[in-house]
């Protein structure tokens, strides 16, 4: 899985932290601290992915952008050129 | 639709190259094809990786939560894009359109976009750059050298610039129990970015968190031991300080020195480009078919006299790479303008700052709510009577609030109480920025004038 969370529109009301804690931690009263790349690729956890999907939906601004992919089809470097 | 149909058949069968595959030249390429461009696309990068995220390396990787390696940017879509990376561009040929590869390739376009964005600073003695120990970050490959010399407990970290950038470093370093000293040539931390009223907080806040800040020095010369390492560091006012990591944090430079003698408008202050992200050639001749975006850029802002601003921000680049995408696939009628009101976090010491507009064009500033010793406030920069920027501590939800205000080039002092007004919070004090032909370390956002073409001209008036 692969995350960016968009913290200038971010307001650190912590649902996120709240759904998925493996992934996503305040840090202070209103940073948000996340893991940018969580879990491994490849690798299915069921568990994880739920939580990180329920924690992207909940979040009240749309700040975080979740791509679910493991390795991707003809495209990153590797792929086709 | 098209008089002539170029822009159908540019969109079905035409040729894009990204030149800078990062945030800004990603999200350009995911937009181009979201708006239906099935033609070529190629994404060129000299470092070996495919897009990542930069603004963890001084967070999360510093703090050794995430791996340097595993800060890959999520994709909005596939691209299917050919993609050039570990090698850099080297030169561009505008006349045949074409870009020069450092491997001796060249690869042709219709539409060329670049987002070469910035690299840090280096130390400027190179024999003195090169001991070990001594790092700059910017890159993963930056991070992951020095996040593994921080796990290894060197005795002290010595951070040079209290910028954004070195303040989250010195933030990470204590935060791991490091010792670490951080010297900063102006007066305080985040003074070029913020000016002194809040650069005071910053100051305390290192002080607080057991930083040896030491403002008002400069760093004259680092000296290594007999195997190379660096050992000792001198400072301008006669002292010595012993550490054995060294990180200079000193702001960057812009990567244009590849489009030198291309004829582009591009410089060390940036590739000068219009509202619509098209680029200037040196004669301030705008070009039709090369677009800008990113930390590279310097566009002009219709909320700013129309100055041309280089913005170091994550959100400007991913919102100028988003415009400049719609542009370089539509008609001149449909263009849009890069409007972005300029916003910017940082997280150190456990307190989250943000902020909106330019503060640094603020010559006054009023704590509009909170205060400052609790750190959580915020401040509200006026220029000319009117609104020009915000920055808030811990507040950040009031935060597009002020941005409203900004667009709005609302009155200056604001005429409306606000919750939670103290008495500092009463009358407007100066800003108190350093005089602006002192360079600061990373201020994130430049002003630069009004001149497309980034170098000095000699007006030659043309003979008839
Ligand atoms: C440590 C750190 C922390 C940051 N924290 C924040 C933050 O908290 N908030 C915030 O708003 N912003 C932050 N930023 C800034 C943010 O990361 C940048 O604004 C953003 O990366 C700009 O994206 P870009 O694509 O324009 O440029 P870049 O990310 O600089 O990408 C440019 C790419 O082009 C490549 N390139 C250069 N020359 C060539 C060439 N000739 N040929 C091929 N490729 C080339 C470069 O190697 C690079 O990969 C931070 C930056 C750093 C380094
Ligand atoms: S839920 Fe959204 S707004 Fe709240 S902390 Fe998480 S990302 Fe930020």
């Amino acid at each position: 899985m692969r995350l960016v969370v968009d913290l200038n529109r971010c307001q650190g009301y912590a649902q996120c932290a709240f759904l998925a804690p493996e992934v996503f931690a305040m840090h202070g009263e209103e940073s948000l601290l996340y893991d940018p790349n969580p879990g491994t690729d490849g690798e299915a956890d069921a568990e994880l992915r739920e939580n990180v999907t329920r924690a992207v939906a909940a979040c009240p601004v749309r700040a975080i952008l979740l791509e679910l992919a493991d390795g991707r089809a003809g495209d990153g470097p590797g792929g086709a050129s | 639709m098209t008089v002539d149909g170029s822009l159908e058949r540019l969109k079905r069968e035409g040729r894009i190259v990204v030149v800078g595959a990062s945030l800004a030249g990603l999200r350009a390429a995911e937009t181009m094809r979201e708006k239906g461009f099935t033609g070529s696309l190629t994404m060129i990068g000299d470092e070996p990786y495919e897009p990542y995220d930069r603004p963890p390396l001084s967070k999360q990787v510093l703090l050794g939560r995430a791996g340097p390696e595993r800060t890959a940017l999520p994709r909005r879509r596939d691209i299917e894009a050919a993609w050039r990376l570990g090698v850099p561009a080297t030169g561009l040929d505008m006349a045949a359109r074409r870009v020069r590869l450092a491997d001796g390739d060249e690869v042709e376009y219709d539409r060329l976009l670049i987002a070469t964005g910035v690299r840090a600073r280096p130390w400027p003695q190179a024999d003195e750059a090169a001991l070990d120990g001594v790092f700059v970050l910017r890159t993963r490959d930056d991070a992951a050298a020095l996040e593994q010399k921080l796990a290894a407990g060197p005795g002290r970290v010595l951070v040079i610039g209290a910028g954004f950038t070195g303040s989250e470093i010195a933030s990470a370093c204590r935060e791991r129990g490091l010792p670490v000293t951080v010297a900063e040539r102006g007066a305080a931390p985040l003074v070029g970015a913020l000016g002194g009223v809040v650069g005071e907080v910053a100051a305390e806040m290192h002080r607080e968190h057991g930083v040896d800040l030491r403002t008002g020095i400069m760093v004259t010369r680092l000296e290594g031991d007999a195997t190379g390492r660096v050992r000792v560091a001198h400072l301008s006012d006669g002292t010595t300080l012993e550490a054995d990591v060294v990180v200079v944090s000193l702001g960057a430079m812009r990567n244009t020195e590849w489009l030198a003698g291309s004829g582009l408008g591009a410089g060390p202050r940036g590739i000068a480009c219009d509202a619509g992200c098209r680029a200037f050639d040196i004669r301030g001749i705008v070009t039709d078919d090369i677009y800008v975006a990113g930390d590279v850029a310097r566009s002009p802002h219709a909320l700013f006299g129309y100055q041309f601003l280089s913005l170091e921000h994550w959100g400007n680049a991913v919102a100028q790479a988003e415009t400049a995408a719609h542009n370089m696939l539509s008609e001149s009628a449909d263009r849009r303008p890069h409007l972005w009101v300029p916003a910017f976090w940082s997280s150190q010491f456990g307190v989250n700052i943000k902020s909106v507009g330019v503060p640094s064009m603020g010559t006054e500033i009023l704590i509009a709510q909170g205060s400052r010793d609790e750190r959580r406030f915020t401040g509200v920069y006026g220029y000319q009577g009117r609104v020009i920027g915000a920055v808030t501590f811990d507040q950040s939800r009031w935060l597009q609030f002020y941005e409203r205000l900004i667009e709005e080039t609302a009155p200056f002092p604001p005429t409306f109480t606000t919750v939670d007004r103290r008495p500092e919070g009463n009358r407007p004090m100066p800003a108190d920025f350093p005089d602006p032909s002192v360079p600061t370390h990373g201020p994130t956002i430049t002003l630069s004038g009004y001149s497309p073409a980034d170098r000095r001209m000699t007006f030659t008036p043309a003979h008839h």
